[in-house]
């Protein structure tokens, strides 16, 4: 796919549901773009949720969706990228 | 502008958070699951989930399928009836390591003997999870459950082996990290006309992880990634597992098999002949 | 509905029950049996074997009887009409999964031949001990319908009758036979198609997203469902709501098992069959069922020879019991006695709806073969003559 035409912006988008994540920690572990981290804050139940902390990495290869216990966490493409 | 998750529409939503512990994999399992069954090219009405009991079990209950949520060991025989009054269905089977090999062992080794049309999902986390983490026949020896306080003496067995030996036509073993090949595996099961096996390898560590000082679900997953070796069409007497030990992963067994109601067509047809009307499920 | 004609074997033949079990469950349109074999109960399952290729039903023999009644569910929940067989000890394994059927609310039919127990027993020989466990064997609060046949005409018949109740109360029906009643052959008379009613599955008229499994106003039957249309329904053996989810609560609990046992006790008048013989004026009734029924008419016909009155109810269903009626006989009937193969099974029950109003006399017998007439007629004058010294006790006093 050629790359001299991306419009700004990244790839792909991480969409997050913090009321559902149990704070495992495979998304983090597994993106391959090292997009996530653990945030500071917490859900409702307690646990720490990811947040993008690198999101112009995101490739939306939904790495994180497959491997997330609790669909609490999915990557898409961004519309934006024009192929 | 507001994303929806593309698994939602597979699973119960108004079921969620489901009751799974943080780190355990059957979530995982069941993304994989769903990737196989969106790419399997059968209508998904026609897909039918059965489970037994156990933290396994629960999976039924959280897929937007026609499910059923069985007794303890029986999801295979269930299933058996399910596929063959209506065997346009396809009939998935996911149930866990105790409930399929323990109190479900008989059963596994008779749908396979017979190759009934089914697909057999095996989510092994070494453990009765739901009941407080008893050992079930797959606990290598060594590793601690609640009712082997002093480690585990017994031999466990080796699922690829096992199921290979009593006629499955398709065996396959992969783990929680391993979620592409897991969903490629799953999904040519399904495909497959036959009794296909998968063996999904998963971290339970509330119990297994924690009594065995594995680490969370986490520390585990890593492990699987690093003990974890594929080897596709690896000799399944060589596979079986050891505590700690190295992961042989891989698609072990591809092979073609007439199925029961293949055998029952052909049977029928040459002693009935032009008077037997093909079976098709019940009228 | 009428019967399928594919599976009606109409005309008059001499069939043993077991035959007769077999073409009933045919003309009921029965499709998917799964079985084990066990003596006594192993013909019905040889002949179904052999008929259904033709009829396009579905015959697989399990590995073992607890395969075999959760197959004859998944074949339910697949859209058949779907029967086991076996005898005692296969029945006790097959507890489990009555209750599933019952939690489930999956229409299916067990068919019972008994034979002597406990544990192996007399494996060839009659006897008629499982009617307790058939009624109260799993675990939990549910109810189930239970017949008896006396004969090979009834095997056929009350076949077709099981599947019935079992479609109209969602509920598992068994069919109790025994030994001497499979194994006995007799005429029985199998009528056109068209003059066989036959009750249809009753599936939901509701839109997929619309349906749910288990709503039903109180005293409704939910009409079911099957896999493979779309519904992507969800049933569980665990305590549920009307959604099909599981409820872990008390409340919904109550509501759900309520309804489990309610749908059979309070339409028990429309379930309760049950034959009766003079009983209108009778002093002395004998209760009885199955085989017993057989031998019980002869000492009745001896009894009433010495001039005794003595009517017969006959236990067609046994479960439901039918307690109004013979709560009803008590004001006027003097004693009951009931003959059973077994050390009293029904005779408890029938002491319990009775409450002392009546006397009650049991004759017992372990089983392996059947009561002598004389044994029962001895017992039927016992009772006489206890129950008139009792009587005239009470006048004294």
């Amino acid at each position: 796919m050629s790359d001299g035409k991306r419009s700004r912006g990244p790839r792909g988008v991480v969409t997050i549901s913090p009321e559902l994540c149990k704070g495992c920690g495979f998304c983090i572990e597994f993106c391959p773009s090292g997009v996530l981290a653990f945030s500071d804050t917490f859900n409702d139940k307690g646990y720490h949720t990811p947040q993008a902390v690198r999101p112009e990495a995101c490739t939306g290869c939904d790495l994180c969706g497959a491997y997330c216990p609790d669909f609490a966490i999915f990557g898409s493409l961004n519309e934006k990228v024009v192929a | 502008m507001s994303r929806i998750n593309p698994v939602n529409q597979y699973l119960r939503m108004d079921r969620m958070p489901h009751i799974w512990c943080s780190g355990c994999g059957l979530g995982t399992t069941v993304n994989c699951f769903i990737r196989a069954v969106e790419d399997c090219g059968f209508p998904l009405d026609q897909v039918a989930v059965v489970s037994g009991i156990g933290c396994t079990g629960r999976v039924a209950g959280y897929l937007k399928l026609d499910s059923f949520h069985t007794t303890h060991g029986r999801p295979i025989p269930f299933a058996t009836g399910l596929k063959l009054a209506n065997p346009k269905l396809k009939v998935v089977v996911i149930s866990g390591d105790g409930d399929l090999f323990a109190i479900g062992g008989n059963h596994f080794i008779h749908a396979a003997r017979r190759n009934m049309d089914l697909t057999v999902v095996c989510v092994n986390n070494f453990t009765y999870g739901m009941t407080g983490g008893q050992l079930t026949p797959t606990t290598p020896i060594d590793a601690i459950s609640s009712t082997s306080p002093y480690g585990n003496f017994e031999e466990p067995f080796n699922l690829p082996f096992l199921a290979e030996s009593a006629g499955a036509v398709y065996v396959a073993r992969w783990t929680t990290y391993h979620v592409k090949q897991a969903a490629k595996s799953i999904r040519e099961a399904i495909q497959k006309n036959g009794l296909s096996f998968v063996e999904i390898i998963s971290p339970c560590p509330t119990l297994y992880g924690r009594r065995n000082k594995l680490g969370d679900g986490l520390a585990m997953m890593k492990a699987f990634k690093e003990n974890s070796a594929i080897v596709n069409g690896a000799d399944t007497r060589g596979v079986g597992l050891d505590f700690k030990g190295k992961i042989v992963c891989g698609k072990f067994i591809d092979r073609e098999k007439p199925s029961f109601l293949d055998m029952y067509h052909t049977t029928m047809a040459e002693r009935f002949g032009p008077f037997y009307e093909s079976y098709e499920g019940v009228q | 509905m009428k019967a399928d004609p594919k599976g009606v074997l109409t005309g008059a033949h001499f069939l043993d029950g077991y035959h007769a079990c077999c073409e009933g469950a045919l003309s009921a349109g029965c499709r998917f049996v799964a079985g084990y074999p066990i003596t006594p109960s192993t013909e019905v399952v040889e002949r179904i074997a052999a008929r259904f290729p033709s009829v396009g039903g579905m015959f697989i023999q399990m590995e073992d009887e607890i395969a075999s009644s959760i197959a004859i569910q998944g074949a339910v929940w697949g859209g058949a009409k779907a029967m086991t067989v076996t005898s005692g000890p296969g029945l006790s394994l097959m507890m489990e999964h009555i209750g599933l059927a019952a939690m489930l609310e999956t229409p299916c039919v067990f068919v019972d031949v008994q034979r002597s127990g406990p544990s192996t027993g007399l494996p060839t020989m009659p006897a008629q001990g499982d009617m307790m466990q058939a009624r109260w064997g799993s675990h939990g609060d549910y109810e189930i319908i239970a017949l008896c046949p006396n004969s090979p005409q009834e095997c056929y018949d009350l076949t077709i009758e099981a599947f019935n109740l079992a479609e109209e109360y969602r509920v598992p029906v068994m069919m109790m036979m025994d030994e001497c009643v499979g194994h006995m052959t007799e005429k029985v008379i199998i009528p056109k198609a068209e003059e066989i009613e036959v009750t249809p599955r009753r599936y939901t008229t509701q839109k997929p997203g619309k349906y749910l499994p288990y709503q039903a106003k109180r005293n409704e039957i939910p009409p079911m469902v099957k896999a493979g249309e779309g519904y992507r329904f969800h049933v569980t053996g665990l305590t549920h709501d009307e959604r099909g989810y599981p409820a872990m609560n008390a409340e919904a609990h109550d509501h759900c098992v309520r309804r489990l046992v309610e749908k059979i006790r309070n339409n028990a008048r429309r379930i309760i069959r049950i034959e009766e013989t003079d009983t209108a004026d009778a002093e002395v009734v004998v209760v009885s069922y199955g085989i017993t029924s057989r031998v019980a008419g002869k000492a009745i016909q001896m009894a009433r020879a010495e001039g005794l009155k003595v009517g017969h109810l006959r236990l067609i269903t046994a479960w439901p019991f039918p307690e109004r009626r013979l709560r009803t006989l008590a004001a006027h009937v003097k004693a009951f006695v009931l003959p059973e193969l077994n050390f009293g099974q029904m005779f408890f029950e029938l002491q319990r709806v009775i409450e002392g109003k009546a006397a009650c006399y049991p004759v017992a017998h372990a089983g392996g073969t059947v009561h002598e007439p004389e044994v029962i007629y001895q017992r039927i004058m016992y009772a006489a003559r206890h129950s008139r010294m009792r009587e005239k006790k009470e006048v004294a006093r």
